[in-house]
């Protein structure tokens, strides 16, 4: 017999000892109606989606329409040597992520630029498939930028959760990114910059 | 009358500065939990959600693991399963070995801490880097962790940096954790670029969809798993659940619980490989799982999604630490999974509780977890180590409560006791004057007084 079915037969037959109710007929717990959770919303996400950003120690700022996207991220990031994009719209990168040989060319990235789907409001997440070839970019970078739709401010994890997505091509992997790279494990002090990005940027995008 | 628990948290207590530190620290950890906790008004509403959707799930994981491993194997991943820790070593050095890697970048995974896979590893030639960072100082230092969400909460800033000036050659005197954690960023980003594999643990899987989700504050688990051509999913068959509905449950409520925080930066989804790599591995592990949902008083701890929370509550933990239990997993869930594991080896830490049950107030997923130490206490003379000293105090007190007249008797006579000199009684033989003097018992008893109307 295989492992998975020694594991599965030992687990069922010990469920059934133990949970088998002889008056329904059923055998353990029912799953529960998930419906009727009253999830906070919020009259303005994208004030919300802006103070949760800045809270998780992200910097986000509304892009004015007809704004040169590309001449704001030289003014926020002058001394960045390296840029890391595959957007279409991205022309000062000086590198790939579809392009390069392997993950590891995109070391030494200055500022990794990204396109987020959507943000949640409650603890301001992006959401982000992978639609690049090396997802390296949006951790090895030390400045991430993220591109985000202003229009595209979600209340909450449980409607996030219903509209997630991968990509076609690059189907096997999303993320969702609240801030900079963090930890307190040293003596618990908060320090940006762990092994990701030391910084994270959301520009909100307009129609 | 003291427990290996209690000796061991003599240790702990000798540095006053520091266990009060310690206290003081993990108290504020609970209040964050607390105020992120009242920010939602349906915060009692998801743990309720939370605590049925795992009772449904446990009871019914035969499906969902079948069915999570179905849609993995469908994704292009490469599913193992793994009876026990010894298997699921031996697993993890097969794959390992096939791909040829010297080298093993991982992130944090109490599994692996679990079933001791890093010597197991080691002894077989693979250099294993943990890259977390509380995870990498305690590594460094050749130490268990001391905390399961915050590994390295026993040293402080300045054992940091004596370590990392030996370890990672950093500035003399450069006690700054900025600074330090800078010095380690350098360093882990050199494991992440030269590793042959990287490992990540699993807060969740997700049978539908087949998905590892890994949630890091670091970025550690992201990084192990862009750069080198192989990663290794290592999962606790519990920690299955059937879809993103209950997800969105789950992740709003780990953080939150955990370390006070909305969310983790990092919330990442592996469903397989990406287009460079060689395909995903994931590593479902057993290792007594199946057996304990058989064990009616105790399955519930197959709830727990690990956060951590009920340890940063517990006055017990708070005031004697990681290292007074001897469970590798401390606090009231890890004396739960240590009796489990192993009652004989791991009785003396059922007395670290004060059955306050702050740890079952707190959890997300609602884990009996006070109910169950009380329920393993009366157990310990089946096993054999109740506490010798206290079955012969229980049988006498059952001898002077079980009877009005000898009660009565006894506590008329109790104040004779107050004329035994000092010495005699604050002694080291008398484990009810250990840390405090013997109480001095009053001439007239409480019963007495109620009778002639001296109590108001």
């Amino acid at each position: 017999m295989s492992n998975k079915d020694d594991i599965l037969k030992r687990y069922r037959a010990n469920v059934k000892e133990k949970f088998f109710d002889e008056q329904s007929g059923k055998t353990g717990y029912d799953m529960p109606d998930l419906s009727d959770i009253k999830a906070t919303t919020y009259s303005n996400p994208l004030v919300q989606f802006m103070k949760m950003t800045e809270m998780v120690g992200g910097q986000v700022l509304e892009v004015d329409p007809g704004r040169d996207i590309n001449a704001l991220i030289r003014e926020l990031f002058p001394d960045a040597k390296e840029i890391a994009s595959n957007l279409p719209e991205i022309k000062i990168a000086t590198r790939n992520p579809d392009t390069v040989d392997c993950a590891s060319d995109l070391n030494g990235t200055d500022v990794g630029i990204i396109r987020g789907e959507f943000g949640v409001a409650e603890n301001a997440c992006v959401w982000i498939p992978q639609t690049m070839k090396e997802k390296a970019v949006c951790f090895i970078s030390e400045n991430l930028v993220i591109l985000l739709p202003k229009s595209q401010i979600i209340n909450n994890m449980h409607e996030a959760y219903k509209r997630i997505d991968f990509d076609e091509e690059y189907d096997g992997y999303g993320v969702f990114i609240s801030g900079p790279s963090k930890t307190a494990d040293i003596a618990q002090v908060l320090v940006m910059g762990a092994q990701a990005a030391r910084s994270a940027t959301i520009l909100l995008m307009p129609e | 009358m003291s427990t290996a628990h209690s000796n061991a948290a003599k240790e702990f207590l000798k540095n006053q500065t520091y266990a009060k530190w310690h206290d003081a620290t993990f108290w504020a950890v609970r209040t964050k939990r607390d105020n992120m906790a009242y920010g939602l008004d349906e915060w009692e509403q998801l743990r309720e959600k939370a605590s049925a959707i795992k009772r449904h799930t446990i009871t019914h994981l035969d499906e969902y693991l079948d069915q999570f491993a179905t849609k993995a194997e469908e994704n292009g991943c490469v599913v193992h399963w793994a009876k026990d820790a010894h298997e699921f070593n031996e697993i993890v050095y097969g794959i390992l070995k096939n791909h040829n890697v010297k080298k093993l970048v991982k992130s944090k995974s109490m599994l692996t801490e679990e079933c001791e896979m890093n010597p197991y590893l080691e002894q077989h030639g693979i250099e294993v880097v943990e890259t977390d960072l509380g995870e990498r100082i305690i590594q460094l230092k050749g130490q268990a962790p001391s905390h399961i969400v915050m590994p390295a909460i026993h040293l402080n800033h300045n054992d940091v940096g004596e370590l990392f000036e030996e370890k990672l050659g950093s500035e003399k005197g450069n006690h700054d954790p900025t600074y330090l954690t800078y010095v380690a960023r350098l360093s882990l980003r050199n494991e992440f670029l030269t590793a042959d594999a990287g490992m990540t643990g699993a807060n969740f899987g997700i049978a539908e969809t087949g998905d590892i989700v890994v949630c890091t504050n670091e970025g550690n688990a992201d990084m192990s798993t862009s750069c080198p051509k192989l990663h290794i999913a290592a999962i606790g068959l519990e920690k299955i659940i059937p879809n993103y509905d209950c997800l969105a449950v789950f992740q709003r409520m780990l953080c939150r619980a955990g370390t006070g925080q909305p969310t983790t930066t990092f919330t990442s989804h592996f469903r397989k490989a990406r287009p460079t790599a060689n395909p995903m591995h994931i590593v479902l592990v057993d290792n007594g799982r199946s057996e304990w949902i058989g064990t009616p008083d105790h399955w519930e701890v197959l709830k727990c999604i690990r956060c951590g929370s009920c340890m940063n509550t517990c006055p017990v933990y708070r005031r004697s630490g990681g290292y007074s239990y001897s469970y590798f997993i401390p606090g009231p869930i890890g004396i739960n999974l240590g009796m489990l594991r192993n009652p004989q080896k791991h009785s003396g830490n059922v007395s670290a509780c004060t059955l306050c049950n702050s740890c079952q107030s707190v959890c997300p997923v609602k884990v009996n977890l006070g109910d169950q130490i009380y329920r393993w206490r009366q157990q310990l003379d089946k096993f054999g180590t109740a506490n010798p000293q206290k079955k012969m105090m229980c049988k006498g007190m059952s001898i002077v409560y079980g009877n009005e007249n000898v009660y009565n008797l006894v506590t008329a006579l109790a104040h004779w006791a107050n004329l035994i000199p000092s010495p005699l009684i604050n002694n080291g033989l008398n484990p009810w004057a250990d840390g405090h003097k013997m109480m001095k018992f009053p001439k007239e008893t409480f019963h007495s007084l109620w009778k002639k109307g001296k109590v108001k």
